[in-house]
């Protein structure tokens, strides 16, 4: 069926005769024009013609696979035909939008598509998906706001959950700050989640332990941990968190008062902040070669303190040195609250940064043209960006999810898959993708678990029909299949092969069904061609191939 | 005169140029009309020898495009294309067809760069001529 879509390909391909030249192919028993073929009429007529035809094929020539595909399917199975019997030929995208002015060749170019998808569907075999059970448990690696949010979250849906944590206490970088920018204290957070998360009757918590082996894929992880103990999960969060980072070489930090602002949360936290005069400078350590990304929260966090330090004693000076500050959200009322207090602020740029050297604090302020200001000062306070931790890079590798060149986890998509990998049942929550205020951590934790849920909560699993499949007699156990999979899909087994003259073993490939994704990348490495990457044959390609060419191959036909 | 159209066979991977190709669409970005695509899931399903029929079965060129190393649906399918069609290119100059393969990456978000390389691919065909192995 040839789709007019309106206007869309019907002024510039001419659709009777894509029509009339489409039933001259072989194959083809039934060919027709439709003013939008995705309509419902049109699906039921879909429906009507493969039953009246007894068709076992359908091509239809509208617009793009990757929107459309999935209701034809469909339509084809309402019609009792395998949705893999189907192929949508691409001539509105990939012709009549992007030859508007060449009417004659965009209709040469919608008759070949069309002749070349005609060709593949003769080809195609009907696939079927497989359901497998699998197991329901979710593993939650990362004992912050993070990783306790999450797992918390799946264990209250009822499934069996893991919790490891490294350190020997859960509470993540939340420990090392005492106060929430909203003036709450940590505690006030983290004891009732420790405490909830502790008591939780699904929940395993694992504190001192580290998660160092990992196989399997969606549904049916199985995990080594530290303590020698194996476990199994269905999907995996990983809330690995970040670090504090340590300003070493940066503005003096390491000398007597030049300190870190959760070194001065912690003194404020005892009263001992003995100052009348405190210089904070923020990006100290990033926004540069080595650390090129803004890290966030440091703003924010530099505003909280320097209002308790302001509240604590109103007579103290806080200067606050800073190339551009961004107290995103809500938060730009503490920088309103922080230049009310009579805190000031004295812009520097990265070419020229502020020096600190015995006690006083030298600056050329920016926004007053360049004034240069002597601060003597008593503490210097450093607002230094957040770090991945050590070891993210090793969590990455045990799920093959991708970090990015600072080492933070990188989500599937950044608008539409926000806390997805790319890697099937492995989500992603709190500052390990990015530095993150709590609030922001809570509520990506909440998402990443109910993505995990969405899947754990499944009766059983489902795989794609598109996957990838062996030929045992033909594999030779090479292994360049298992080389090039990203998944890990294809395994070299030990196999027993029993002839009539003798037994011997040898090694085969063999694709795990419920880990491929049907990328092709083993098939078209596969020497002796043991590998079929189903729905994208070699067979299926090199005829479209051959149809692009009308010929079947030979040369001598070659138009 | 009649003016050479090359026929030109495009691979395009399912996450990266083919939505490019799709938003290149939407766009209503235009650009010649001689290439012919063919879509397969990843870059790295493409082995050497579709190339070769291609250009047996009378191909001018033949554009392989995917997405950008790093972007790969499937985390790293197509470091795998780049290294298979750094060699098919290589082979290509040993049989006289140097210029004729070319890899290049777009992403689903680069619709001027999937009409800007269909253009330039089609022009630097055009410019080399009728493949030799076209039969005439």
């Amino acid at each position: 069926m040839v789709c007019d879509c309106g206007i869309n390909i019907a002024s510039v391909v001419d659709v009777p005769a894509v029509v009339e030249y489409v039933n001259t192919l072989p194959h083809v028993v039934h060919a027709y024009e439709q003013t939008y073929a995705c309509s419902t009429d049109s699906l039921d007529n879909i429906k009507d013609v493969i039953k009246e035809h007894n068709l076992n094929r359908v091509v239809v020539a509208s617009c793009t696979p990757r929107t459309h595909e999935p209701l034809f399917q469909d339509t084809c199975r309402d019609a009792g035909l395998n949705p893999y019997l189907f192929e949508l030929a691409n001539i509105r995208e990939h012709c009549s939008w992007v030859h508007q002015q060449e009417p004659e060749l965009a209709t040469e170019k919608a008759k070949d598509i069309v002749r070349m998808s005609v060709a593949r569907v003769a080809l195609l075999d009907p696939l079927y998906t497989q359901k497998l059970d699998f197991n329901h448990g979710g593993v939650v690696i990362g004992g912050g706001v993070a990783g306790m949010t999450a797992a918390l979250d799946i264990a209250e849906k009822g499934f069996t959950t893991y919790l490891i944590e490294r350190e020997p206490e859960l509470g993540g970088l939340l420990r090392t700050f005492t106060r929430l920018q909203d003036g709450r204290t940590t505690s006030e957070i983290l004891d009732p989640m420790i405490a909830a998360v502790n008591s939780n009757p699904n929940l395993t918590v694992y504190t001192g332990t580290t998660l160092d082996e990992v196989e399997g894929a969606m549904g049916r992880f199985k995990g080594k941990l530290s303590n020698g103990e194996e476990i199994e999960f269905g999907s995996a969060i990983i809330a690995t968190g970040a670090n504090e980072f340590e300003p070493e070489g940066y503005f003096g930090y390491g000398s007597d008062n030049v300190i870190t602002q959760s070194a001065l949360e912690v003194k404020l936290d005892e009263g001992t902040v003995d100052a009348a005069n405190v210089v904070m400078i923020q990006c100290a350590g990033g926004r540069n070669d080595e650390m090129p990304y803004c890290s966030r929260v440091c703003c924010t966090t530099a505003m909280k303190n320097a209002i308790r330090l302001k509240e604590e004693d109103p007579e103290r000076n806080i200067y606050v040195l800073y190339r551009d500050i961004r107290t995103y959200g809500v938060w730009e009322e503490l920088y309103t609250r922080a230049r009310e207090l009579g805190v000031l602020f004295m812009r520097y740029t990265e070419d020229d940064e502020p020096v600190v050297a015995d006690g006083t604090v030298t600056i050329t302020d920016k926004l007053l043209n360049d004034t240069k200001f002597e601060i003597a000062t008593d503490i210097v306070v450093l607002s230094a960006p957040l770090v991945a931790p050590e070891g993210a890079e090793d969590t990455a590798m045990l799920f093959k999810v991708p970090v990015d060149s600072n080492k933070f986890f990188l989500e599937a998509h950044i608008k539409l898959r926000p806390v997805d990998f790319a890697t099937d049942g492995v989500f992603l929550a709190g500052s390990a993708q990015a530095p993150k205020l709590v609030d922001e951590s809570i509520s990506q934790a909440s998402a990443a678990a109910s993505r995990a849920c969405s899947i754990l909560a499944k009766e059983q699993l489902e795989t794609s029909g598109v996957i990838s499949v062996v030929d045992e007699d033909v594999c030779i156990g090479c292994g360049r299949c298992v080389e090039v999979y990203p998944y890990g899909a294809p395994e070299l087994k030990e196999v027993e092969i029993v002839t009539e003259e003798i037994t011997y073993m040898t090694r085969k490939s063999e694709i795990d069904p419920a880990i491929c994704k049907g990328c092709g990348s083993c098939a078209a490495e596969c020497p002796t061609s043991a590998i079929t990457s189903r729905h994208f044959t070699t067979k299926q390609i090199s005829a479209v191939i051959d149809a692009f060419a009308f010929t079947d191959g030979s040369i001598e036909e070659v138009a | 005169m009649v003016v050479f159209e090359p026929k030109i066979v495009m691979f395009c991977c399912n996450w990266c140029s083919y939505a490019g190709a799709d938003l290149a669409g939407v766009g209503r970005l235009q650009y010649p009309t001689n290439t012919r695509v063919i879509r397969v899931m990843c870059s790295s399903r493409i082995q050497p020898t579709f190339i070769l029929q291609a250009l047996k079965d009378g191909a001018d060129g033949v554009l392989v495009t995917g997405c950008h190393i790093g972007d790969c649906h499937y985390i790293d399918g197509n470091v795998y294309t780049e290294e298979r069609m750094g060699n098919v290119v290589d082979a290509m100059k040993l049989l006289g067809l140097e210029g004729r393969v070319h890899l290049e990456w777009v992403s689903a978000s680069e619709g001027p760069k999937f009409k800007e390389t269909v253009t330039e691919f089609v022009e630097q065909i055009r410019a080399l001529g009728p493949s030799p192995l076209r039969a005439e």
